[in-house]
């Protein structure tokens, strides 16, 4: 253990945590403005920006002898007396001599820019800059070119080289890069290979500035009408953690959240501009029955009636589960399921895949299994159902007419059932089907419930390396269109609102694999393979590959 | 003093001095086949500390400690570089050595590589000395087929491969991290330190870059003995614990309005007046000195007051200048107005500046645009102190760069407007009479585009 003093108050590094000087002084509540340094990216000290003052503390004597020249804090490690003024006058001198060097050549035209609102430079001129601008230097220019999968708007660019890391470092595609030299630098790609990865969206949060512009959000949104929800990518099976950022219930754009555990700093192009199935107007909206081959409107209580029902008059009736459901709504529905009819069955919906798993040299993956929740879902029904219904099998036992009833909880965002799939399953005398599109099947069901998607309704979801995260409602669904969790809280004589976290609380101590879940949700979620007792010292080792 | 004998231009004027026979038949690779023969590299280094030789590149540090920085057991492979990217304005002692006797910088380097357990010696050559680049690599050539490069040289088992990396034209890859880059295939962006280049340089290797003319002082440091080395010269200064003193010969490059210009060699410690008015043969038409840059441009300058300086290591440092760099001496003689050195020096770095960090990256710029604007009649007292704030704000001295070689771009600028500020004041109120005091700040684009300066402003941006 070390002791480290910023600005004179003292901070506790631990044994084995390996810090540099921004880490320590954020830890004793001190912020060191930076641009070029990020915790995932190599350190090049290129900015200029987090210059402190350093010296040593003698461990013996107690004497402090300071460095006489100014360090950059990101390349400074904090060890065990490690001393960092940041309050001086000369670093103040330096930070404000930087900010007026940015500033410079920059065009200025925060009004029209993207970033305006979350701008490193603007928020660090204003906190460390001075107050006049003493250079002459002109004109201004505010050139746009289109570098690929992004908008580099050039005369913005402070030159921090995050970008240039970035795809060298995590991606390994290295498209982009510094041309030119002195104050003619600019970032750019080479002629005919454009900046296209899967990871290029990432650039853009990086980007301390507004340089770098994310084409799909380009002068859509001023940042700050924007409100944020913390919440999970429902897109693949990576379970990354994201920030869903709205105005008035539509959805503006997708950024990661920080998790050490699932995503570090990144998320994929398909989670980040994968959002606007939300808000697609062919979605299901509302209840519909059908009664002699015309589809009514009916309302929740109507429905939910006929639901319950359907599944009690059944002979042997089948639930039928997707991947995309929470662990919270799956429960729900099994635990009403099972006590409505006792020759009840539970099913699995297919599991959607696209491709192979694909690394990324800087570690991240985006599974190739396209759903959130496989084995939360799984999980649920197993404690059900020993074991489950396959989908294949739920197909062969309705065309033989075992089963005469089918409920399909849906929820996928791409097409899923074949024509053919729907055909044999409608050869059951009752179908309801609860989704989020229309679909060979909803056409032919005899009752179809619109439902949420990710963004829209709160629960948990369970990710590829058995990480429970827990995702806030967003936006609200569209209207008529309730989610599944509410639905089965009424059906199962629940009285009140429904409460996904009671829920969770219930998962816990009555199966074991969610064990794990019992109490608040941290912010990275929990691994449910380790007890809560094992997590500090094991899950930190999770993250790998 | 009075006895010096020039050893590392000894060969220099002889005919085909550049040739193998030639520089073999004045004892060439004599000492080379002795130290492989006689001595270990643990006792070369040991020769090297001794001599207390000082790299010749710019900054001088000691390089016998240079080397015993390399981690001792490393399984290798460790990295020689050879800095012979001479890009510093007024100096090209390295140039004259290379296409000179370019035998003997290849001995030096030979014997260099042993003391540091190298196998591979890179030679990061300029561009711009194409006459370099042919004798070097016919020298290389001649040197492989002698046996003094290659597998087993001299039948002592040391195994030594030589490459010439020619550079594309960057000021910066003459800074020892930025060189390590550029020989990686990398833009010559210089590294943070740490970790140094004794750890982890080339390729991620321990590797040592020495000057042109520092290896070639470790060949005669080899030969006549680190005594010798340290009968020339000036000793540490008893007062500073930490100087090493400044021996051995080094080469002067003597150039501007003198009557004799050229690469002379002269013991350190030589006052700067000696060397122009001895070797240099006098400042041009019987004119004054105003200022002479005394190693190099980035340097700075010293007044006319400051001729006495001796030329070692710390003697520029005492007279206010960055210290003694290459030895690039350039005269100004008195009808050479200050401002045009700003101008110029101010130009050379914004334009070479490799614009990694922000400081060097806007300020060389923003100095640029300044002096631009002083020089055109549109100056301001003001801007005098402008420029000093900026050319104090670059540098690792203040500590706001990541290499030394922005502390050259703001070096001139100081010295230039500390020690010469009469004169350019003066020029700023003859050019600029009515504006020359004005103090507000420059006003801005909207200003300008209001009208109040009708005649000029058609339309927003120009």
């Amino acid at each position: 253990m070390g002791i480290v003093i910023v600005d004179g108050k003292e901070v506790e590094i631990g044994p084995h945590e390996r810090l540099n000087g921004i880490q320590a002084a954020a830890r004793a509540g001190v912020e060191i403005p930076h641009y070029c340094w990020h915790p995932g990216l190599s350190v090049v000290a290129s900015c200029r920006m987090c210059l402190v003052e350093v010296g040593t503390r003698d461990p013996k004597t107690g004497q402090i002898v300071m460095l006489p020249k100014l360090v950059p804090a990101c390349n400074t490690p904090a060890k065990d007396g490690t001393v960092l003024v940041t309050n001086s006058e000369k670093v103040a001198r330096a930070r404000a001599m930087v900010e007026e060097d940015l500033l410079l050549r920059h065009p200025i035209d925060c009004p029209i820019c993207d970033k305006a609102g979350e701008c490193r430079l603007q928020d660090y001129h204003f906190k460390y800059g001075q107050a006049e601008r003493r250079a002459e230097i002109r004109p201004f220019t505010s050139r746009k070119r289109d570098i690929g999968d992004v908008i580099l708007f050039v005369d913005r660019c402070v030159m921090c080289t995050r970008c240039v890391r970035f795809v060298r470092e995590i991606t390994g595609t290295s498209e982009l890069m510094v041309v030119n030299r002195g104050s003619h630098e600019e970032i750019d790609v080479l002629p005919e290979l454009p900046l296209n990865n899967k990871l290029s969206g990432n650039v853009v949060d990086l980007c301390p500035v507004g340089a770098l512009a994310d084409k799909d959000f380009l002068y859509k949104q001023r940042v700050w009408y924007l409100r944020r929800k913390p919440s999970v990518c429902a897109l693949c099976a990576t379970g990354c953690s994201i920030w869903i950022e709205e105005n008035q219930d539509r959805i503006h754009r997708i950024k990661p959240r920080e998790n050490p555990f699932v995503n570090q700093w990144w998320i994929c192009n398909e989670g980040r501009y994968g959002y606007p199935f939300v808000h697609h107007p062919r979605r299901l909206r509302g209840v519909w029955q059908r009664q002699n081959e015309r589809l009514l409107q009916v309302n929740w209580p109507t429905a939910i009636g006929r639901i319950a029902d359907m599944a009690q008059n059944a002979r042997r009736p089948a639930l039928c589960l997707s991947p995309f459901l929470t662990n919270e709504e799956a429960y729900l529905a099994c635990r009403w399921f099972k006590n409505a009819h006792s020759a009840s069955i539970v099913s699995l919906g297919p599991i959607p895949y696209q491709g192979e798993d694909e690394h990324f040299p800087g570690g991240f993956v985006i599974s190739a299994e396209k759903c959130p929740n496989r084995l939360g879902v799984e999980s649920v029904a197993h404690w059900f159902e020993q074991p489950p219904l396959p989908f294949e099998e739920l197909l062969t036992q309705v065309a033989s007419g075992q089963i005469d009833t089918v409920i399909v909880l849906g929820g996928y965002i791409k097409p899923w059932i074949t024509p053919e799939q729907a055909a044999t399953l409608r050869g059951a005398s009752h179908l309801i089907v609860a989704d989020l599109f229309p679909s060979p099947l909803s056409d032919k069901a005899d009752l179809i419930l619109g439902t949420t998607a990710y963004a829209e309704h709160e629960g948990s979801y369970v990710n590829r390396r058995h990480r429970l995260q827990w995702l806030t409602r967003a936006v609200r669904p569209p209207m008529g269109n309730r989610s599944l969790g509410s639905v089965f809280w009424e059906l199962n004589g629940m009285n009140g609102l429904y409460q996904p976290k009671s829920i969770l609380a219930e998962l816990a101590s009555s199966i074991p694999y969610f064990s794990a879940a019992a109490g608040e949700v941290p912010e990275h979620g929990v691994d449910l393979r380790v007890t809560q007792l094992a997590t500090q010292e094991t899950s930190s080792k999770q993250f790998t590959a | 003093m009075e006895s010096f004998e020039p050893v590392l231009l000894a060969n220099i004027g002889k005919a085909d001095s550049h040739t193998l026979k030639v520089y073999e038949r004045n004892g060439g690779y004599q000492t080379l086949r002795r130290v492989l023969t006689q001595l270990s590299p643990q006792e070369v280094l040991e020769e090297v500390r001794i001599s207390a030789l000082r790299g010749r590149g710019g900054a001088g540090f000691p390089t016998g400690l240079k080397w015993s920085f390399l981690p001792a057991d490393h399984p290798g492979p460790i990295y020689f570089c050879v800095n012979a990217d001479e890009s510093e304005p007024g100096t090209f002692c390295n140039r004259v050595l290379m296409e000179l006797d370019p035998h003997q910088v290849l001995e030096g380097t030979i014997i260099s590589a042993y003391a540091t357990r190298a196998t591979t010696a890179y030679v990061y050559l300029r561009y711009e000395y194409p006459l370099a680049y042919q004798r070097l690599s016919h020298a290389i050539q001649e040197a492989y087929q002698a046996g003094y490069l290659g597998k087993n040289i001299l039948g002592t088992g040391f195994n030594l491969e030589m490459f010439i990396h020619r550079g594309a034209g960057a000021y910066i890859c003459g800074e020892e991290t930025g060189l390590i880059e550029s020989i990686e295939g990398k833009r010559a962006w210089p590294r943070t330190k740490p970790p140094f280049p004794a750890v982890e340089g080339l390729f991620r290797k321990p590797t040592v870059v020495n000057n042109v003319e520092t290896v070639a002082c470790v060949r005669h440091i080899m030969e006549r003995g680190a005594e010798w080395f340290r009968s020339i010269g000036v000793p540490p200064d008893p007062n500073d614990p930490r100087d090493p003193g400044s021996f051995g010969p080094k080469l002067f490059c003597v150039s501007g309005h003198v009557n004799r210009p050229g690469c002379f060699e002269a013991p350190l410690g030589i006052p700067c007046r000696q060397l122009i008015e001895e070797y240099a043969g006098g400042v041009r038409q019987g004119r004054q000195v105003k200022a002479v840059v005394p190693g190099g441009l980035s340097t700075g300058v010293l007044s006319a007051d400051e001729l006495d300086t001796p030329m070692d290591f710390s003697g520029p440092i005492k007279a206010g200048c960055l210290g003694l760099g290459t030895g690039g001496v350039i005269v100004m003689d008195e009808t050479y107005p200050m401002i045009d050195f700003l101008h110029n020096s101010c130009r050379f770095f914004a334009h070479e500046s490799c614009g990694q960090c922000t400081p060097c990256r806007e300020g060389t710029a923003w100095a640029l645009r300044i002096v631009e604007r002083i020089k055109a009649g549109r100056g301001r007292l003001v801007d005098l102190d402008l420029l000093l704030e900026i050319a104090d704000n670059i540098g690792i001295i203040p500590g706001t760069t990541i290499c030394g070689l922005a502390d050259g771009a703001a070096w001139p600028i100081k010295t230039a407007i500390r020690k010469f500020r009469g004169e350019l004041e003066d020029y700023i109120k003859h050019t600029n009479p009515h504006g020359w005091s004005a103090t507000a700040p420059i006003l801005d684009l909207a200003h300008e585009t209001n009208g109040s300066r009708s005649e000029t402003t058609s339309v927003g941006i120009k």
